[in-house]
């Protein structure tokens, strides 16, 4: 039988404001435990939320990426659970009047497009962490992350497979990073979904029972986690039994999804208007400053590589595709006039060490200033492309800064003509049966007379210069 | 000379002649609270702390009106480094490490907090009788309650202890123990006063108040109490004026509306009896009364019972054991450390409402319950904007009777809840309310409910203070003799 899977995801952006959603608390990560805390994060009796606008239009500028409604005056609601890291026994979260109401994303998978509806993208707090593995028997609460404003962007279910479901959450990564909302490090859980699977048979208009699979944070996880799911609903319905709803947890270790809770067990979160927040309105005024100032995305930027920096389409595609390359490739282009020398960089060598490395560019540690300097350095012939691919390799190990590494390792090339002119001279001198070969119709041997130049000058001659000087010498 | 049953501006008067020190003052405070500790009219006391402001005062010249005032604060105010119990077992050791914005505001105009007064627990009462500290007695007579939820506030200025006091009013906690108790009690438009470090029962009918003896010093204290606060949403950014300025202005002329609606036919007639002289007295002052039609208003006390325990019952989650407050002894696992701590924390009228309001906002029972709860809140507004088009004012009795003895009413709390009766609508529709002294039903005092429109505190103190000039209801105390 041919079964057909429905997905729907629902990502959680950590939106990059320097404060909380509802406090002056710090959002910076990795501080020690409990000290991003202040009385209103804490929950404190008394405490008051007063909402962020900034995180308002964050949200503002992805429901405008994305061609969504956009709900000038929005509310907020209360999500009411009992745990521990959520300090005041509920979550204050847009539930009837969202800032981004309906939008649509565009993905490619395998070089094919297809497009991805949005339901609606809304503000809410994200809850502290609970840490089971500190202490022995007892659980700490950790509720620095408490009160960080994230955007839950919702999807319509109609994603068909692992493979779509990682392409449109790469699509929102790469947005909300050119948008500079989000830095989309899913490492430190900037961003995070939830996946709704479901099957059906082709032929059903009805959806499948779904399953949803809370808070999975890699693209390798998504993928491993629905294909795991799809293949548990096959045979569960193939056995003659039935989907049940429920919310379950993806383990990566075992490779597979189990129930953490029921339907039946599932919290009535008694959802009301929050009394404390009056609904946000954002002015036209507000909203016309935000749609005019919306950064440069990356079909825009594709284009204008394309039309400004004569680059190839597939070049541009590559370049334009993470925010951090594009970075890269302006900062560099700022130093030369050759763009297409920057993009053959970040094309060839560059993105053949992040392939031979499995990473993105986000995780080298070739930063963008250092990547300028060695297209600088290239420019103005301090180095020679071949001199330059060993800074790089080395720069790529140990992030060291190019000018030092230049320096210290004496690579700078030899610019002085008399200078190679005297040790091309020499090796003729030491060589004359070669010569004498070469003068007898061997021309191939004047790759071995430009071999033993660069060696004698630990190749650091500009290869052009040598040949020029070699040919002038052994034909004249 | 004695300070007992002083107002402010006596205080005041008696500071700046130098006839008592400011100490003196505070230290007397003291022995007043001492000697009447049998009303039980404060959980927590502020002593060193109030007695070190008072002996700066002596030292740097303050001549402010407020300057040196003792003030008992009700107990559901943050108070940084002093306990703030909301008359709960569940915070009997909190220390907040902040104060509420109302408290600084008093504190920085030069009050002095001698203590924080017993409550209802989390304000949720008519009677005094839900606090975990124990009754509250009213001044008035042994056994009898002083009313809720600010019950301690109330006694503490009935009997003279301090001149002034602070109260919270969601459903007629300021004005309804003012009225049982025989002092002047207002609870302001919402969102007047900031909503900053009190501690929230319903946020969306919450309001602090000013209870005194005269309207006058409670014009004085809410003058100081307003403020815009950047860290209340809610609170409003308006005008604040100066609410004592109008107060000796005739009212003759004006208008105050009398609610159809309010059937008083079922009131004691002592209470009726009462409430006609003091239309009396309104008529001598020059005010015109006529008939005000509030179609949905008798609504209000459902209505209330539906908003309000949905909301307290998710602004009390924050209280499980976790962070701040009680915990249980030896929790077993998480569901155990909650469902201890909550049933051991709260008392019995908390968990009613905690129960009612997960049930109205429950999944299939939203609609039914708080949705349509909200509609006819909006019905009730609108009654009341249609009656000040007509009228300046409107009038009621406070309270259906006055102060009943502890445990009379025993154990269906729909007739607790009726005790609210004439105060709950001015709380659904946000409007400014207060409660006088207005005469006396078996020797116990009872007061006169006046309804402002939005924003109209002056006005209110206007009526209440011409009042208060031709009548001495307000001057009368437990004690016997007139002040």
């Amino acid at each position: 039988m041919s079964w057909e899977t429905v997905i729907g995801l629902e990502i959680h952006v950590q939106l990059s404001t320097n404060s909380k959603l509802f406090s002056g608390g710090s959002t910076g990560f990795g501080a020690e435990p409990n000290t991003h805390v202040d009385l209103i994060d804490m929950g404190l009796p008394g405490v008051l939320p007063v909402a962020n606008r900034e995180a308002f239009y964050k949200a503002i500028r992805f429901g405008l990426a994305t061609n969504a409604e956009i709900n000038q005056t929005s509310s907020f609601d209360r999500k009411n659970y009992f745990y521990p890291d959520l300090p005041k026994g509920y979550q204050i979260t847009q539930m009837a009047m969202p800032i981004v109401g309906k939008g649509s994303i565009k993905i490619d998978v395998d070089g094919s497009e297809k497009i991805i509806n949005i339901t609606r993208a809304h503000l809410e707090e994200d809850a502290g962490k609970s840490i089971h593995d500190l202490f022995d028997g007892e659980t700490g609460v950790d509720l620095n992350r408490a009160g960080t404003p994230l955007l839950e962007i919702v999807s319509e279910p109609e994603i068909s497979n692992a493979k779509e479901a990682v392409a449109y959450f790469k699509a929102v990564r790469q947005l909300v990073t050119f948008l500079d909302i989000c830095d989309g490090n899913m490492a430190q859980g900037s961003m995070r979904c939830d996946v709704n699977v479901s099957i059906k048979k082709q032929e059903d208009e009805k959806l499948g029972t779904r399953a949803e699979i809370k808070n999975i944070n890699s693209f390798k996880f998504i993928e491993r986690a629905i294909n795991f799911e799809i293949e548990r609903q096959i045979r569960i319905i193939e056995s003659g039994e039935s989907v049940v709803q429920e919310t379950r947890l993806y383990d990566s270790v075992k490779n597979e999804t189990r129930s953490m809770r029921s339907k039946e067990e599932a919290n009535d979160y008694r959802y009301f208007p929050c009394p404390d927040l009056l609904p946000v309105v954002i002015s036209d005024n507000e909203f016309n400053d935000i749609k005019n100032n919306l950064p440069e995305l990356p079909d825009e930027k594709e284009k204008r590589y394309m039309s400004e920096a004569n680059l190839e389409e597939a070049e541009a595609k590559i370049i334009s595709s993470s925010k951090t390359m594009a970075n890269m490739f302006e900062d560099a282009c700022s130093k030369t006039d050759d763009s297409k020398l920057v993009a053959n960089w970040l094309v060839g060598d560059v993105s053949a060490l992040l392939n031979k490395d499995n990473i993105d560019i986000e995780e080298s540690k070739l930063s963008s200033n250092n990547f300028a300097t060695l297209i600088e350095r290239i420019s103005d012939k301090t180095i020679s492309g071949k001199i330059a691919k060993s800074v790089l390799e080395e720069v790529w190990e140990s992030g060291h800064d190019v000018d030092n590494i230049i320096k210290d390792k004496g690579l700078v090339q030899i610019q002085d003509e008399s200078v190679l002119e005297e040790i091309a001279q020499k090796i003729i001198n030491d060589n004359p049966s070669q010569v004498g070969a070469y003068k007898g119709g061997k021309d191939k041997l004047f790759g071995f007379f430009v071999g033993q130049v660069m060696k004698e000058t630990q190749g650091k001659a500009n290869p052009k210069s040598v040949n020029d000087i070699l040919k002038n010498l052994l034909d004249s | 000379m004695s300070i007992q049953y002083k107002s402010i501006k006596d205080l005041n008067n008696m500071l700046l002649s130098k006839e008592i020190s400011h100490k003196e003052l505070i230290t007397e405070t003291f022995a007043l609270i001492e000697s009447k500790k049998n009303l039980n009219a404060f959980i927590t006391l502020n002593k060193d702390a109030a007695i070190e402001k008072a002996v700066l005062l002596d030292r740097k010249k303050n001549e402010s009106m407020l300057a040196g005032i003792p003030i008992a604060q009700k107990d559901l105010f943050c108070t940084k480094d002093l306990r703030t119990t909301c008359g709960s077992n569940m915070l009997s050791t909190f220390i907040p490490p902040y104060s509420a914005t109302v408290i600084s505001n008093l504190e920085n105009a030069g009050c002095i907090s001698v203590g924080k007064t017993n409550m209802d627990e989390f304000a949720m009462g008519s009677s005094n009788e839900t606090s975990f500290y124990g009754n509250v007695e009213n001044p008035w007579g042994v056994n009898l309650v002083p009313g809720g939820s600010s019950g301690g506030s109330a006694s503490a200025v009935a009997s003279g202890i301090v001149p002034a006091a602070t109260g919270t009013d969601t459903g007629g906690s300021i004005r309804q123990p003012a009225s049982l108790c025989g002092i002047t009690g207002l609870k302001p438009t919402y969102g007047r006063i900031s909503r900053w470090g009190m501690i929230a029962f319903a946020s969306s009918l919450d309001q602090a108040g000013p209870m005194a003896r005269t309207a006058e010093d409670c014009g004085i204290l809410l003058n100081e109490m307003c403020s815009h606060d950047i860290k209340d949403t809610t609170s409003l950014n308006e005008h604040i004026p100066d609410f004592t300025k109008n107060i000796n202005q005739p009212i003759k002329g004006m208008k105050i509306g009398i609610v159809k609606e309010f059937d008083l036919s079922k009131l004691d007639n002592e209470v009726v009896k009462v409430f006609e002289e003091s239309k009396k007295y309104y008529e001598s002052l020059g005010a015109e009364f006529i008939e005000i039609s509030l179609p949905n208003i008798s609504l209000s006390v459902p209505t209330y019972y539906v908003v309000a325990p949905a909301e307290c019952s998710s602004n009390l989650s924050r209280f499980d054991g976790v962070k701040f407050g009680k915990r249980c002894e030896d929790p077993k696992n998480l569901e155990d450390l909650y469902i201890r701590t909550r049933s051991e924390g709260f008392g019995d009228e908390v968990k009613r409402r905690i129960l009612i309001g997960s049930y109205v906002l429950s999944a299939g029972f939203y609609d039914a319950y708080y949705k349509k709860a909200q509609q006819v809140r909006r019905l009730i507004k609108n009654d009341f904007d249609e009656a000040f088009l007509k009228v300046d004012v409107l009038m009621s009795p406070t309270t259906r009777g006055a102060a009943f003895e502890a445990g009379s009413k025993g154990s269906d709390p729909i007739q607790m809840y009726l005790e609210d009766l004439f105060t709950i609508p001015a709380n659904l529709a946000g409007l400014p309310a207060l409660s006088i002294p207005n005469g006396f039903v078996d020797s116990k005092p009872i007061g006169l409910q006046l309804i402002g429109n939005f924003l109209e505190e002056s006005k209110l103190l206007q009526f209440a203070h011409s009042f208060q000039q031709i009548t001495d209801f307000h001057l009368k105390t437990p004690s016997g003799e007139n002040i």
